[in-house]
């Protein structure tokens, strides 16, 4: 990624500008036609899965995959995320942790509130 | 060291280039980065409602399925994929600034946009379609506050409300409400995205866009797919879960 080799001083590479101008991914419309039949067909299977009677919390794994899924798909290719930086995927994987340990912090209080002493 | 600080780029550097961005591609990488900084944010505001919804279902798992089956799936099922074809569109507007293609880009800028107003068209409707079964919670409108009809069993009337057994109506509220928060600010996320697609279409229109400067449209569309992610996962939790007790104790 071009942007640390921004921060080297100007005379280091003011000099050349094509060693920084890389020429990005241009993501061709072929791949963008697959994700978009994939996303299609993750939204028809999931409608379908909704219908039938999982054992347990299944009904909601189910549904939960799927869609973690189809939101992977367009983070990596119509969001160019595979394409991009690795800076973007710690971005996105620190939004990820943060949003983890809300959920784990919050569920840690709820899920144990009736819980009995145990003596 | 003022004067040193505030160069000036060299003859040939494009009209779009900031002083403080070495080319271009520092210029448009340094924009992602920056959206995609933004969007962390959004993905933790829009987080904290997903847990809202998610501490409540834990907790009212009868009221929220009896809430769930209430809404339409098939208004919803073609919401999302309106969205879908929408978030094409983006992809393809993109492409089409990439490889400098004024016409078509347009041409997808407004897809995107008709797309987009659709979505906001049906949302409309379901919402109507709450309004008129007095399901919109608490006081929320003046005059006309939450009190659905609940359907006695064997009763099939889809304006009525079929709670399962161990649901009450309260609790239902409490659905609805987490609903028209996050359906509510989603939409206004769709409303701002139109908002951006009319400047980014301007833009395009009067020829600012070339293969050497898409960022706005680029970063547009992350915005754009970011909204489209959220309605990915409204749709399963709001409108799918526990569709298979469907008619159980109706």
């Amino acid at each position: 990624m071009s942007l640390e080799a921004g921060y080297c001083p100007p005379a280091a590479s003011g000099g050349s500008p094509t060693l920084n101008e890389m020429s990005e991914h241009i993501v061709q419309p072929r791949i963008y036609v697959v994700i978009f039949l994939a996303l299609m067909l993750g939204t028809a299977l999931t409608v379908t899965a909704a219908f039938f009677d999982f054992p347990g919390p299944l009904n909601a794994v189910v549904a939960l995959t799927i869609a973690v899924v189809k939101a992977t798909l367009v983070v990596l290719f119509f969001m160019h995320v595979r394409y991009g930086g690795k800076l973007i995927v710690l971005v996105i994987a620190s939004a990820l942790l943060w949003l983890a340990i809300m959920f784990a912090i919050t569920f840690s209080d709820y899920w144990t509130r009736t819980w009995q002493p145990p003596f | 060291m003022a004067e040193g600080l505030a160069t000036t780029h060299e003859h040939g550097a494009h009209p779009a280039l900031q002083h403080h961005f070495e080319n271009m591609e520092q210029q448009r990488e340094a924009g992602t980065l920056g959206m995609w900084v933004f969007l962390v944010t959004e993905i933790m505001f829009f987080g904290g409602m997903f847990l809202a919804y998610t501490l409540y279902r834990y907790e009212y798992p009868a009221a929220f399925v009896s809430a769930s089956n209430h809404l339409d799936i098939k208004l919803g099922a073609f919401n999302t994929a309106v969205l879908i074809v929408s978030s094409f569109t983006m992809a393809m507007a993109v492409y089409s600034t990439q490889i400098g293609r004024q016409r078509a880009t347009i041409i997808c800028l407004i897809l995107t946009m008709i797309l987009g107003a659709t979505f906001l068209g049906v949302k409309a409707v379901e919402y109507y379609d709450k309004y008129e079964d007095h399901l919109i919670p608490g006081r929320l409108i003046p005059g006309r506050q939450f009190d659905p009809v609940i359907a006695k069993p064997g009763d099939n009337d889809p304006h009525k409300l079929h709670l399962i057994e161990g649901a009450t109506k309260e609790n239902v509220q409490l659905f609805y409400w987490i609903y028209f928060a996050m359906t509510g600010m989603h939409a206004l996320h769709m409303v701002i995205g139109l908002g951006i697609m009319t400047v980014i279409l301007i833009m395009a229109w009067r020829g600012k866009f070339s293969p050497e400067y898409h960022a706005p449209v680029e970063i547009s569309g992350l915005y754009w797919h970011f909204v489209d992610i959220v309605w990915i996962f409204l749709f399963p939790l709001l409108y799918l879960l526990g569709r298979h007790l469907e008619g159980h104790g109706g």
